[in-house]
């Protein structure tokens, strides 16, 4: 079925269960419970799981299997939302024509830096990368602001032509983004008891969007295409001797690694129209290799669960504050509570950044694969299975 | 005419002369060997063949084309491939993997978008790929990890990738190189297997006089960068100026 | 003419400070081979440095002053700085005042102790591991810094002021016949490129002309055969990164009064000077120290409102574009070894 093996299509099933009942899995406490904070599942966060998740899986088809650290993704995903948004601007509200076209713009954008930073590899390629972002986010702020609207942002106005739309609604508001009428802001709540479980229209979008790229990458890892770029990873020297030009297999690579970003910057702006220049800044670029990293890249799940942690873990932490921990340790004697307290502190809230780098030295120096690695480790150690080092590595299933 | 020819070729690094107006004749389906002492240009001349290295001066011509100007990947897919001192396999692939790309390169070429295609609809590699892993007699290895197999099984892999793409030519840099006795008589016999049943040019760059003897048919010596003789290796053993070459640099 | 000098003497501070740290960066690699994302980072700590030490002179109490009062009518209170009621008002004011250069001897120790710990405690590990790898380390160890000294010091930039000698402007057009205030150059800037060039010198000479610096340079050049012959190179490299820290680090100290430190301030540098260290040559110390001035000149340059109004956005994107040129035409940069960093 779909052209995967039986692993690829359970892998695959899984996660179209998740994303399908996020709604459900995100919000197991009662909203009046003391829990209710760690929810996740209301639309917004859940859009971010999915587009970040999208952003990932395509980082890692570059990094993962060629190897090649760009450390300038992000000018995608801020080109894809620019020009959605200006699709919006322009022709209609229907997000369609706006994904594409930030998939294509991407996409050229891709060949253009592609096609310049792979002539070199290494750090030099990380650092050609890094300078067309910061060329790009540079400008964006600058010169580019009739395009860009500098530091306020490329946002709605009520004199947008929108050819095939309304410049304003009926009301005289600015109308919304929609799937051939479907808004993507229509939620649908559902009240179980005291639970709450809200049905996003723009999140289902988005979630049957990132199974369909998940899919696409999966067959891609798999594909005598995949193994080229691994083979590129692995020996380059041997494979020019061997006859197989290592460039256009990269630049293909690059370019579709760069569209992924650009439909990621593409929903962005779907879900929410407006694109800014600090989508495209290099700590942004940053972040999308932590996704990568901190899930397994190279692995087909990682970058996937990556995204979703890294999200998921910003948006609880942030909103613990110190009221929170002394309520959860209120159990503890008063000094020793206070203390407590005092140690965990600079780790939450607006110190979400120290523990998400804390995390990821760790997982750098101990758990080269990532979350993967660590779960695959997890499970030998349960199984109980005599240590497989020696076991050949390909018959090991890139999760 | 052979299927390479190569003339008055020079290549100079700074002051150096690596190699000084060589002219080599190598004749379809032989097996001819390149000796010559340390620093006597076999490597570089080598790199000349292969795209590596571009000579500042003569010209190189494989089966009547100028190599010349090609990159490497190029050239192979004249039809000439090369085998390394050490090993250059893809060490994070699997063994089959590892076959399969050379096969995928002769009937693609040097670029082909598949992305999306599937392995199993690629019946022809699969079944090419295990077949040469049969003759190279690793059919048992087809899933290990590439990187993790001895020197000896990397080498014959190496050199069935090599055979995989049907080259017309094919160069070994001292094959045997670093081996033990055991894996080097392997390695004689294996190269003595492929002369035999296969129709098929090797060229041999040797340190090993015991490869050599047993191997070639034909030996040209190269020294300071230029062919010294070109002979039979019965004629080969007992030349004064292969024993000046090589005793001149011992003493 | 005088905007052209005033161009390149706007350009020399800058640029001594990418020359700087990417002459550290550069260090780091060519001894280490370690790609060190966390450099910027080190810059940081040395501002900071000099806000500490600011800080800690401008420890007050507070005295009552029953003579005045407030304009609620309540006593005055009075703030002392400790300093100098210890050593009289004068020679305390001095010292506060003088707080920036004085945290050059306050941040040498930090900085060798906070090299060492780096290189001791997380890149040793990591010097066989792939660049990539090298790189996404350093480069949470930089988050980890920048959070660490956000916590403490917040996010706002934190004015640190140059001794009161140094404020206001020299007049250096004057010198040259120029018109009055045509060409005008703060002070401290011109300390600051001073300072660099000294430093850089003193770098230099060590590497030039003392045993320890001939064992580090040949093992820059080839590695292994100095290990050969016995010498525990490793300590040395040690050692080198320590020195890198510090350089790095009164980089920062002096940098204090031209721009308030902010937390992020080690990053926005780190960017820049990676593309020096690339344009110059990975792995060639002259190389940094040329680019790092070039690069600062030609920003400054490219700034100059002839220019922008030609070329609209130029002085944004000059640095990146002059390092894509430098590195499509020349892959080893301006000065580059061979084999260093080819794969």
């Amino acid at each position: 079925m779909l052209g995967l093996n039986k692993h690829d299509r359970t892998l695959l099933i899984i996660v179209a269960i998740l994303t399908m009942c996020a709604p459900f899995i995100l919000n197991p406490f009662p909203t009046d419970s003391g829990m209710a904070q760690f929810n996740a599942g209301y639309p917004d966060l859940m859009q971010r799981f999915v587009i970040f998740g999208i952003f990932a899986i395509g980082f890692n088809i570059l990094f993962g299997l060629t190897g090649y650290l760009s450390f300038g993704h992000a000018a995608f995903l801020g080109v894809g939302s620019y020009s959605a948004v200006w699709m919006f601007k322009l022709l209609s509200m229907n997000v369609i024509p706006a994904i594409l076209l930030a998939m294509i713009i991407s996409g050229l954008f891709a060949v253009l830096i592609g096609y310049v930073s792979l002539r070199r590899s290494g750090i030099y390629f990380s650092i050609l990368t890094l300078a067309f972002a910061q060329m790009s986010f540079n400008l964006a702020y600058s010169v580019l602001t009739p395009i860009t609207n500098g530091e306020t942002g490329l946002q709605l106005t009520l004199d947008d032509p929108r050819i095939l739309g309304v410049s304003a609604t009926a009301d005289g508001g600015i109308p919304v983004t929609s799937l051939f009428g479907l808004e993507m802001r229509s939620t649908y709540e559902m009240a179980v008891g005291p639970w709450a479980f809200q049905f996003n229209a723009g999140y289902y979008l988005c979630a049957l969007i990132m199974l369909a790229s998940f899919y696409l990458s999966i067959r891609i890892f798999r594909s005598p295409f995949g193994m080229m770029l691994r083979a590129v990873k692995s020996n380059q020297t041997r494979l020019n001797y061997t006859g197989l030009n290592p460039r256009p297999y990269t630049l293909a690579a690059f370019v579709i690694s760069g569209m992924y970003a650009g439909l990621a910057g593409g929903l962005m702006a779907s879900m929410d129209p407006l694109a800014g220049a600090e989508r495209m800044q290099w700590t942004a670029s940053g972040e999308v290799v932590l996704m990568s990293i901190l899930g397994g890249a190279g692995t087909l799940i990682g970058p996937v669960l990556g995204a979703g942690f890294i999200k998921y873990f910003e948006n609880i932490f942030s909103k613990i504050n110190d009221t929170v921990l002394h309520n959860w340790f209120a159990f503890l004697p008063d000094g020793l509570e206070d203390a407590v307290v005092f140690i965990i502190h600079p780790f939450i809230g607006k110190g979400w950044h120290l523990t998400l780098g804390i995390l990821f030295m760790l997982v750098v120096i101990f758990l080269p694969g990532g979350l993967v690695e660590g779960g695959q480790r997890i499970r030998r150690l349960f199984s109980k299975k005599p240590a497989d080092d020696g076991k050949p590595a390909a018959t090991k299933p890139a999760e | 005419m052979g299927i390479l020819e190569v003339k008055d070729v020079n290549k100079r690094f700074g002051g150096l002369q690596a190699l000084g107006d060589v002219n080599l004749s190598i004749a379809e389906n032989s097996v001819h060997a390149i000796i010559g002492p340390n620093g006597a240009g076999k490597s570089t001349l080598l790199n000349c063949l292969v795209g590596k290295l571009i000579p500042d001066t003569g010209s190189v011509m494989f089966d009547g084309q100028s190599v010349l100007g090609r990159t490497p990947f190029q050239i192979n897919q004249m039809g000439i491939s090369r085998v390394f001192q050490t090993p250059e396999i893809f060490g994070d692939l699997s063994v089959m993997e590892n076959m399969m790309i050379p096969c995928f390169a002769k009937r693609d070429g040097s670029f082909r978008m598949h992305a999306i295609e599937n392995m199993l609809n690629e019946q022809d590699i699969v079944e090419k790929a295990e077949r040469m892993l049969i003759d190279m007699n690793m059919i048992d290895k087809r899933d290990m990890h590439a990187a993790s197999m001895s020197r000896g099984d990397k080498r014959r892999l190496e050199i069935g990738m090599c055979l995989a793409q049907e080259p017309r030519l094919l160069l070994l840099d001292e094959p045997t190189a670093g081996m033990a006795r055991a894996d080097t008589n392997n390695t004689i016999d294996l190269l003595k297997q492929i002369k035999d049943e296969r129709d098929i040019t090797i060229a041999i760059i040797e340190h090993d006089m015991h490869v050599v003897f047993s191997l070639a048919e034909r030996i040209t010596v190269l020294a300071q960068g230029t062919p010294l003789v070109e002979d039979l290796p019965e004629n080969i053993k007992g030349h004064p100026k292969v024993r000046e070459a090589y005793l001149g640099e011992a003493a | 003419m005088d905007a052209i000098i005033l161009q390149i003497l706007n350009g020399l501070d800058k640029g001594s400070a990418y020359a700087l740290i990417a002459l550290g960066l550069t260090l780091i690699f060519g001894t280490l081979g370690v790609v060190n994302f966390a450099h910027g980072a080190l810059f940081m700590i040395g501002a900071f440095c000099a806000v500490t030490l600011s800080k800690i002179l401008n420890i007050s109490f507070e005295t009552i002053d029953e003579t005045q009062v407030d304009f609620l009518g309540n006593p005055l209170k009075v703030k002392t700085p400790y300093v100098e009621a210890w050593f009289g008002p004068e020679t305390g004011a001095a010292l506060i005042d003088w707080s920036v250069p004085l945290a050059i001897f306050f941040s040498i120790p930090i900085m060798i102790a906070v090299g060492f710990i780096m290189e001791r405690g997380l890149i040793k590990h990591f010097y066989k591991r792939a660049h990539a790898d090298q790189i996404l380390v350093t480069f949470g160890l930089a988050i980890v810094l920048q959070e660490v000294v956000k916590y403490f010091y917040g996010a706002n930039p934190i004015p640190t002021g140059a001794p009161d000698v140094f404020k206001g402007s020299f007049d250096f057009g004057v010198l040259f016949g120029f018109d009055p205030n045509a060409i005008i150059y703060p002070y401290w800037r011109l300390v600051y490129f001073g300072f660099s060039t000294l430093i850089i010198g003193s770098v230099f000479a060590f590497l030039q002309f003392t045993t320890f610096g001939m064992v580090v340079r040949a093992g820059m050049a080839d590695r292994e055969t100095v290990g050969l012959l016995g010498i525990n190179i490793d300590k040395r490299f040690t050692i080198m990164f320590g020195i890198a820290a510090a350089v790095a680090g009164l980089a920062g100290v002096m940098y204090a009064p031209i721009n308030s430190p902010n937390y992020h301030m080690g990053m926005d540098f780190l960017v820049l000077s990676f593309v020096v260290v690339v344009v110059g040559g990975m792995g060639s110390l002259p190389g940094a120290v040329l680019a790092g001035f070039l690069l600062g000149v030609l920003e400054s340059f490219a700034s100059m409102n002839e220019i922008k109004s030609l070329i609209p956005g130029i002085d944004q994107i000059i640095i990146y574009l002059v390092a894509i040129i430098i590195l499509l035409t020349r892959p080893r940069g301006l000065m580059g070894r061979k084999g260093v960093m080819e794969e």
